[in-house]
């Protein structure tokens, strides 16, 4: 039998993650960083996903992460075509520069 | 006794965790998401700890390569440059960082305490690409499908989203007006 990681440290390790993307949500002023901050909390999430499924040895665990990578790659499409938008009409990427819905 | 699972959970985690807390450091975009893709390749490695092998490989070809391509591809499309430093709220500095450290310290304490020893068994679950897909196919075959729709409304949101206004004659004439 394999030596063995405990479930703890695998979840220590994606509340980690996830509490890192909160903070750059948080604290980054650039549109792009603050989504690649979601991105990093959506890894979070997948790693406890996985992490998961094998300690209840329940496959769910990992098509649901694939769910949630779907989920991903069309949220960063539509999300980097609205930042392209907004970047087309602001001339700018700065959160704190684009605080009105209309122009 | 050497424990080669504990030594690799180690090592790959260690570089995720840099690899986050470089993400927050950089104030350069591109360098943000170099680190996010050191990030996500380090996690693949965990999910071949876990004897996940398919979601290992899609999280490098899906995540590392098309989701990251697209967000490099539109740093460099905007030149997005440094960005700028803004005078935060020095409460929220003054508490937060504090706060932030003592909530994680004591939520992985609880953590590691509750958990008993519980062990997650390296390859005691099948995720090879067959069982997955026998899977996807059957039990989540809805979803699987609802899927597939998702992303046809993605796609063109996003080419709706990206496409340049079309100029009607009127618009133009206000443009030069101006």
């Amino acid at each position: 039998m394999n030596q063995l990681v405990p479930l703890s440290y695998y979840l220590v390790l994606s509340g980690f993650l996830f509490a890192c993307g909160v903070a750059g949500f948080l604290i980054k002023r650039n549109i792009i960083t603050i989504f690649m901050s979601i991105e990093l909390m959506l890894n979070g999430v997948n790693l406890s996903f996985v992490a998961f499924a094998a300690h209840w040895h329940a496959l769910a665990g990992q098509i649901f992460v694939f769910f949630v990578m779907v989920v991903a790659a069309a949220e960063s499409a539509v999300g980097l075509a609205i930042i392209i938008a907004v970047y087309r009409t602001r001339e700018t990427l700065n959160v704190d520069q684009v605080n009105l819905l209309k122009l | 006794m050497l424990n080669v699972h504990l030594i690799l959970f180690l090592a790959f985690g260690a570089v995720a965790v840099a690899g986050a807390i470089n993400l927050l450091a950089q104030t350069h975009p591109i360098n943000s998401a170099l680190s996010l893709i050191a990030v996500m390749a380090a996690l693949a490695g965990e999910y071949l700890l876990l004897g996940a092998e398919f979601v290992a490989a899609v999280q490098v070809i899906v995540y590392a390569g098309a989701i990251m391509v697209l967000f490099v591809f539109v740093i460099m499309l905007l030149n997005a440059g440094v960005e700028e430093r803004t005078q935060g709220s020095r409460v929220a500095v003054l508490f937060g960082i504090p706060g932030m450290l003592l909530g994680s310290i004591l939520v992985a304490w609880v953590v590691l305490q509750h958990s008993g020893t519980e062990s997650v068994a390296a390859g005691a679950l099948p995720g090879d690409p067959k069982t997955i897909g026998q899977m996807l196919f059957h039990e989540f075959l809805l979803p699987f499908e609802i899927t597939s729709i998702l992303i046809l409304i993605a796609i063109m949101g996003a080419v709706v989203l990206a496409s340049k206004p079309p100029t009607s004659p009127a618009n133009a004439a206000a443009r030069k007006v101006d």
